[in-house]
């Protein structure tokens, strides 16, 4: 094998290749860890994590669709003590980067929760989920105003020198404003797509499917769509991309470094097989050396 | 667990709406444990389609049976797998039924519940009595491989097509009362349909026995990671806690699962 550089520098998060898994979609790295060795990701992105024990909403949380499913589980969780103490030894010993997404119902406690896990060794970066779908409060609606969303970035940068990750909202009239004021608050690196918004009928009952009503739509079904945001992020972004929709082959990854991202993540192709993201970091590697190219970071942005 | 691609090696249809699926599956085979499940991608199903759980029905030199009844899109693509075909499959998973019993032991299953009943027969040193009910005769499945093993086998049909006519929970109550008659015990292990479990696990109550239920949720992962399967339950201090069925699951007993 030629000498490939394969390292990315993601905001801070320095990662041995560009490939993550997504939040939610990889839980806290040990439930896939008979299967996949986890040790060869560029980083492990875990489930969010609020400031206390979450239960998440009532079954049904999901449902399949053509081309992927829709979610709504409500970011369950063990709150960031019990991550920090279940989760995190596992991870460390693993020594492999850590990037933890987290979410809160208002501005004080994302602050709080990034305050908490800025002192745990092993904790490479944080992901701010301002927009999940699935909970009544915060959630999408932060990640829906710009001017929430700076205010947020700009609280959360005072209280931690972590690399900063907000992870945009797909369901915005114009993404570039929202990249414009993650990065002016103090972003690292912004990270998009999260799930779409969406809906399923069970027209025999004429209820929703889902209990929460409405959940977010992920697989291969959004990765179109995730592309042209990324591509459209990258118009504006001074700061590095985290691309993720509907990555299930190389191809996928490779197409959102073209784009302009300089990371991706796996996420829904997880569940229909854990070994897509080390599929996909052995194809972008292929890729490169067929097209005699010497470091990933000559792939993002490179669209003709 | 293991995440292996697995030939098909027999694969025939049981009764109607029925199969048994045969797959060389090597350590997952191997190394499962009566009430643990197999993840499969069905091939065939449109790209993108999740994973499907099956329960080990039985295993034999390497060999994966699974029982399985066709009920919507993807075991209706399942059926056409032929013999010499791959299926990937992530097993064995869950935490599997509890094997060092002191007391009787009475299985109950519905339908395709009867399938980690078999395997779990298998396991237990001591015979016992399966009580198993279906809407008919169709659905009463592989009765005689737990008679050819020594079991006892009662059977009810909500149509009267075969043994007795009613619910399973009929011919259950006779053999709870039967063995309090005695003055021994008895433990339940039950797989079927939610309303079963509910229902035998509140029996159980009523007599003082553990029931152990293998509980069927719609699954995404299979592994505990992505939240899909969750079920309250009740901890012996009385708190609650949100479980995955997959992987602190399947098995209940009864008294943890607050319905
Ligand atoms: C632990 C466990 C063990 C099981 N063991 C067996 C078995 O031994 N034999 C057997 O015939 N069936 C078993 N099932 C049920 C089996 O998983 C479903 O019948 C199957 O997933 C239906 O898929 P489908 O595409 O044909 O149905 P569809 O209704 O088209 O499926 C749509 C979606 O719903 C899910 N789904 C539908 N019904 C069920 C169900 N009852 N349980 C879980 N998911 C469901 C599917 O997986 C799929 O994601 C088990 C389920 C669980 C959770
Ligand atoms: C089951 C499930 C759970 C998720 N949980 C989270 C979460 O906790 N936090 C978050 O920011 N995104 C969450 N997501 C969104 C994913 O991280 C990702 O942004 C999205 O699914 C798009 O990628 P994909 O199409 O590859 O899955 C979840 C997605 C799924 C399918
Ligand atoms: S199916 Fe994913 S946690 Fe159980």
């Amino acid at each position: 094998m030629s000498l490939i550089e394969m390292s990315v520098n993601l905001g801070g998060v320095r990662m041995k290749n560009p490939v993550t898994v997504a939040s939610g979609t990889f839980g806290y790295g040990q439930e896939y860890a008979d299967l996949v060795d986890i040790t060869r990701l560029g980083a492990v992105t875990v489930k969010g994590v609020r400031n206390r024990p979450w239960e998440g909403n009532d079954l049904p949380r999901h449902v399949e669709v053509p081309g992927g499913m829709v979610n709504a589980i409500g970011l369950q969780g063990p709150g960031v003590d019990g991550f920090i103490t279940q989760y995190m030894p596992f991870l460390r010993e693993k020594g492999v980067p850590v990037i933890v997404n987290i979410w809160g119902t208002d501005i004080e406690e994302y602050c709080e929760v990034a305050r908490k896990l800025s002192d745990v060794p092993g904790v490479a970066g944080l992901e701010l989920n301002i927009s999940c779908p699935n909970v009544k409060e915060g959630g999408n609606a932060f990640g829906t105003d710009p001017q929430v969303v700076a205010e947020l970035v700009g609280a959360v940068r005072a209280v931690t020198v972590l690399p900063l990750i907000p992870k945009l909202a797909p369901n915005v009239p114009d993404i570039r404003v929202f990249v414009r004021a993650a990065q002016d608050a103090g972003a690292d690196a912004i990270s998009l797509i999260n799930t779409i918004p969406a809906m399923v009928i069970d027209i025999e009952t004429r209820k929703p499917v889902l209990s929460n009503r409405v959940g977010g739509l992920s697989g291969a079904a959004v990765h179109p769509v995730a592309v042209k945001l990324v591509w459209e992020a990258s118009q504006v972004a001074k700061v590095p991309l985290l691309a993720m929709g509907g990555i299930s082959t190389a191809g996928d990854a490779i197409e959102f470094m073209i784009a302009g991202a300089t990371a991706v993540a796996v996420g829904t192709a997880n569940f229909i097989d854990p070994s897509t993201p080390l599929r996909v970091i052995a194809g972008i590697r292929e890729y490169l050396e067929r097209h005699g190219m010497h470091a990933v970071g000559e792939l993002t942005g490179s669209l003709v | 667990m293991f995440d292996f691609l697995c030939e098909v090696i027999e694969h025939d249809e049981v009764s109607k709406e029925y199969c048994l699926l045969k797959l060389f599956a090597g350590e997952i085979a191997h190394t499962a444990r009566p009430g643990q499940f197999v993840h499969l991608r069905i091939p065939g199903l449109e790209q993108g389609s999740l994973r499907r759980p099956f329960s080990i029905f039985n295993t034999d030199k390497g060999l994966l049976w699974i029982l399985y009844k066709s009920v919507g899109r993807g075991t209706e693509v399942m059926k056409k797998l032929e013999p010499g075909e791959e299926v990937k499959v992530i097993g064995p998973l869950g935490n599997g039924f509890p094997l060092q019993r002191e007391v009787e032991s009475i299985l109950v299953a519905g339908g395709y519940g009867v399938a980690p009943l078999y395997f779990l027969a298998t396991r237990l040193k001591r015979k016992g009595v399966l009580v198993v009910g279906g809407r008919s005769a169709d659905d009463i499945l592989v009765t005689d491989m737990f008679v050819g093993m020594g079991w006892r086998v009662v059977v009810a049909t909500v149509d009267g097509s075969s043994g007795v006519k009613g619910l399973v929970t009929d011919p259950l109550l006779d053999e709870l009362k039967r063995v309090e008659a005695t003055g021994g015990g008895c433990e339940l292990f039950v797989c079927g349909p939610d309303g079963m479990l509910r229902a035998v696990g509140e029996l159980a109550r009523q007599y003082g026995c553990k029931a152990w239920l293998s509980l069927d949720k719609h699954m995404v992962c299979g592994v505990g990671a992505c939240l899909a399967c969750v079920q309250k339950l009740r901890r012996s201090d009385g708190s609650t806690w949100v479980g995955r069925v997959c992987s602190d699951g399947p098995i209940f007993e009864a008294g943890e699962i607050v319905w």
